[in-house]
């Protein structure tokens, strides 16, 4: 590997989907030392040294980003590490992810940041950047080591898994983040008014005796953080949108120039509240999955561009978190190795172009959290991933890379599937079906 | 397919229980601490034939009960779909009681096997007695009926079916072959 | 006839023919219970186990009569669990239980979906004697025997059901249960007691108390938890029953021959009045003995058979 990244690297006559350079067209790319040396039509021409490889037929986009992920690791092994997560991610055409900080201990402090950067280091397979803890043991109480956490690595900050409850907390974390270039992160929720819900509070939460969760719990805190982010002039970054409400305030929101963003996550594109029918907890996931109409929301924040991000929210845990009673259960779902095939079929349906797709996974991911990549522009990192937007498979959680199988797609038959991923000059996930 | 027989027609129904009846108060010496039992459902309505018989001749009437022997059915446990479950009525002590236990059909024995068990449950009988319309063979448990209509040797692949007025509308016994 | 099913996890997937087998057959039954030996030989051999995971005299011990009037070995386990306290698993307790080869096994949990969760992972029956706020299927079906021994029927019967609908499995179930024989149902409870969208069970919803049992054939008093008032769901003991007790003066507001029913233990004095309770239309009682019946027809309908 170390080797292949010196040589010369010639993906020949792909369709190159980059937004960032408003690029659509069949085009070569040549790889030199790590880095985008050429990209166009006969980019190639002048070339013959190097390794090939034809990608006719096949899209070339910049390397993927998944802005909100939880490796686990450290702390969580037992769900997932660093390694595996990586694994998975490049298998599911990331070439960078987000960590997020609710491990054990929390990512607090700069020496967690830095053990999570080395471990990612060693794995070798993707970019890793973390995001800090907003507040100290995320416990919503004082504020963490922002600027250290910066020198660090940490790239953005956030309690995710918890909201941060405290308003005053929340507006001197927005206005110091700022001055340092930081975004928070905010994951969204009133724990007052979630109370013990475990799903989406409906007639279907009735009819199954589950506790609810209202979608105002989630509204009411979009609506306070965007107040605050008016009132601070600072930008806030809504985590894992969900409800038709969220969606709404965020729109009116950027129609009034606030600094906001948001993402969502392939499930609340795809799943409503009713596959909870038979109590299965690898769909129970906070906030919970919700009805057909905050689908749709969904669906038309992502097609309008007030949902500027898709991010899987990929929270792996074991059978043991998983096959137990559903109030018990733990919140969440794989998504590394779905996010792509699932968002597809977004394009697939006509919600988004397949241009907005490559730019709500990768392109805005960057320039949210500050980092390299996003674009295939010569002189940047050669982060790319190629996608067969014609390959059907089926989602089989047994040969999952991620230490985690909780997804509710089992069996599901999905179409496009990232056949290859370069991260740095060096191929990271070649297809096995496709490749050997 | 063979066209059923009628072995027996409303006459003969009729002429044979008459004789059950004075048969059961021969061998009873009366109707004193005589009680008839019905087995659910074909036994009720020749137990309360046979209890108007026995009252035309005694002027009195002996107790009546209804028995459902489903519950101690033997074959219950190799049986996935359970039979419907009927009612047992007996509303009188057997303790010391003569009890004649009346059925259609003696077939194999294991309902006049069930039937007894029940009944040890309700008390303890002074003896139990078994009269039956039809007794067509093919016994698989030692037991032998003290009063019998007809006896009907028939093959195993044979149906033997007693119709009664209160439930089918007409009085015959029929036999077919299995369908 | 007999039931075609493995399970029985709540009257929602229930039939209304099946609804009338279980009943018919509970009221053979009856006699059973009210012989001098109470007992048939019906499941000999058979192993019933009473899983229950939050603390239950009245249904656990009527499972075990149940049980022991068709001679199955019964056995009792109360298991002790919550997240927090964490011994083993639902799963390994199922897998052990499984090992050990019972027949029936009946689950009461505090989380609702329990019991479909060991339906999925044994092959014995299983039967949901409660789950969490979900549905209590037997208690619905004694419910319904008794409505129907003493009206005839239950189609077109109208019943109110009064109290914490949004946390009750009894009203879940006679709500199911009842719609599906043919019989209407209003309920009523505070605003707060009330579940998201409840309407959409096809129930009339009333906010008073008089509103809801006026002209009412049955009236259903569910057990108000005294700790639910922790949650905001009502301010106080005294305020709930000053609005929703049922006394004599509502009562009269009901149809002349009303069945008052209970699934018990009574906060005498919260949601019924003493003398209501003993009153003479109350069936409280006969409830807990067609219980004993229904269970019966229960374990004899799916147990005793081949799996």
């Amino acid at each position: 590997m170390r080797k292949n990244a010196a040589q010369r690297l010639i993906l020949r006559g792909g369709r190159v989907v980059d937004p960032s350079q408003n690029l659509d067209e069949a085009a070569d790319i040549v790889i030199d030392d790590g880095h985008i040396a050429a990209v166009g039509p006969e980019a190639a021409a002048k070339t013959s040294k190097g390794i090939v490889i034809d990608l006719h037929g096949l899209i070339v986009t910049p390397g993927l980003i998944d802005m909100h992920v939880h490796l686990r690791e450290p702390g969580f092994e037992y769900k997932e590490t660093i390694r595996t997560g990586s694994e998975a991610a490049c298998a599911g055409g990331f070439t960078a992810v987000a960590s997020m900080a609710n491990t054990d201990p929390v990512n607090d402090n700069r020496s967690v940041t830095e053990f999570i950067l080395r471990k990612a280091a060693e794995a070798g397979l993707v970019r890793v950047h973390p995001v800090a803890a907003v507040t100290a043991g995320m416990k919503g109480e004082s504020l963490t080591e922002f600027w250290d956490l910066k020198r660090g690595g940490a790239v953005a900050l956030s309690d995710d898994g918890r909201p941060v409850k405290n308003s005053a907390v929340m507006r001197r974390a927005l206005e110091y983040a700022a001055s340092l270039k930081m975004t928070v992160i905010s994951h969204c929720e009133d724990p007052d008014l979630s109370g013990d819900g475990v799903m989406n509070e409906s007639f279907v939460s009735t009819d199954l005796g589950l506790p609810g969760i209202p979608a105002a719990a989630e509204e009411i805190m979009v609506a306070r953080d965007i107040l605050l982010a008016r009132y601070t002039d600072t930008p806030v970054h809504i985590a894992h949108v969900s409800t038709a409400g969220s969606v709404e305030l965020i729109r009116e929101a950027k129609k009034k120039g606030v600094k906001v963003t948001a993402e969502t996550a392939p499930h609340y594109f795809t799943l409503t509240q009713e596959v909870l029918k038979d109590y299965d907890t690898n769909a129970k996931v906070n906030p919970p999955l919700r009805g057909p109409k905050d689908v749709e929301a969904v669906k038309e924040g992502l097609r309008d561009g007030t949902i500027d991000v898709i991010a899987s929210d990929h929270a792996p845990h074991a059978v043991t978190d998983k096959e137990v009673e559903f109030e018990y259960a733990a919140n969440g779902i794989v998504g590394l190795e779905t996010s792509l095939g699932l968002s597809l079929r977004l394009v697939a349906e006509g919600v988004l172009t397949l241009s907005q797709l490559v730019a709500k996974m990768s392109v805005v991911p960057a320039v949210i959290l500050g980092i390299p990549g996003g674009t295939l522009r010569p002189g940047s990192p050669a982060d790319l991933t190629v996608i067969d937007t014609n390959l059907t498979w089926r989602v089989d959680p047994t040969v999952f890379r991620s230490r985690g199988r909780n997804t509710p797609f089992a069996g599901w038959e999905l179409t496009g599937k990232t056949v290859l991923t370069v991260m740095g000059g060096r191929i990271t996930y070649r297809d096995p079906s496709r490749w050997e | 397919m063979d066209r059923p027989k009628v072995v027996m027609d409303a006459e003969g129904i009729d002429r044979s229980l008459s004789r059950i009846a004075y048969e059961i108060l021969e061998k009873n010496k009366g109707i004193e601490d005589l009680v008839l039992i019905g087995i659910r459902t074909g036994g009720i309505y020749l137990a309360e034939r046979l209890r108007k018989k026995i009252a035309a001749i005694e002027g009195k009437e002996p107790p009546l009960g209804i028995l459902d022997i489903t519950l101690y059915r033997d074959d219950l446990l190799i049986t996935k779909k359970k039979p419907a479950l009927g009612r047992t009525d007996i509303p009188f002590p057997l303790d010391g009681k003569k009890v004649v236990l009346v059925d259609d059909v003696l077939f194999t024995g294991r309902t006049i096997r069930a039937a007894m068990d029940a009944l040890i449950d309700f008390g303890r009988p002074k003896m139990i007695q078994l009269a039956v319309l039809i007794d067509r063979g093919h016994r698989e448990l030692p037991i032998r009926a003290d009063f019998v209509g007809k006896n009907l040797p028939s093959s195993l692949w044979e149906n033997v079916t007693v119709h009664l007025t209160e439930k089918t509308g007409r009085d015959e016994v029929v036999i077919e072959r299995e369908g | 006839m007999g039931l075609a099913r493995k399970d029985l996890l709540g009257m929602k997937d229930v039939s209304a023919e099946e609804i009338t087998l279980i009943l018919d057959t509970a009221e053979s039954f009856i006699e059973v219970s009210s012989r001098e030996i109470k007992k048939v030989p019906t499941l000999r051999g058979k192993t019933i186990i009473n899983l229950f995971y939050e603390a239950s005299t009245r249904t656990r011990t009527s499972f075990e009569i149940a049980g022991k009037r068709l001679s199955a070995d019964t056995i009792n386990i109360s298991a002790a669990t919550s997240s927090v306290v964490k011994g083993e698993t639902l799963i390994d307790t199922a897998r052990n239980l499984e090992a050990m080869n019972p027949d029936i096994i009946v689950i009461r949990h505090s989380v609702s979906g329990t019991p479909h969760l060991l339906a999925r992972l044994v092959r014995q029956s299983i039967i949901n004697a409660g789950d969490g706020t979900h549905e209590h299927p037997t208690q619905a079906l004694l419910d319904m025997m008794t409505i129907r021994s003493r009206l005839g029927t239950l189609k077109d019967v109208e019943v109110a059901i009064v109290g914490d609908i949004a946390h009750s499995r009894v009203a879940r179930s006679n709500i199911y249960g009842l719609r599906k024989m043919g019989a209407k149902v209003t309920v009523a409870g505070p605003a707060t007691m009330m579940p998201r969208d409840v309407g959409a069970f096809g129930v009339r919803v009333c906010d008073t108390l008089e509103e809801a049992v006026r002209g009412k054939d049955v009236i259903m008093m569910l057990r108000i938890q005294k700790e639910r008032q922790h949650s905001h769901l009502f301010p106080s003991l005294r305020e709930y029953s000053a609005r929703f007790c049922l006394t004599g003066e509502s009562l009269a507001l009901a149809a002349k021959d009303v069945l008052v029913m209970h699934p018990g233990p009574i906060n005498r004095g919260v949601e019924i009045a003493p003398d209501i309770a003993d009153g003479p239309q109350s069936v409280i009682l006969e409830q807990v003995t067609n219980g004993v019946a229904v269970r019966m027809a229960i374990l004899y309908l799916l147990g005793g058979g081949m799996p």
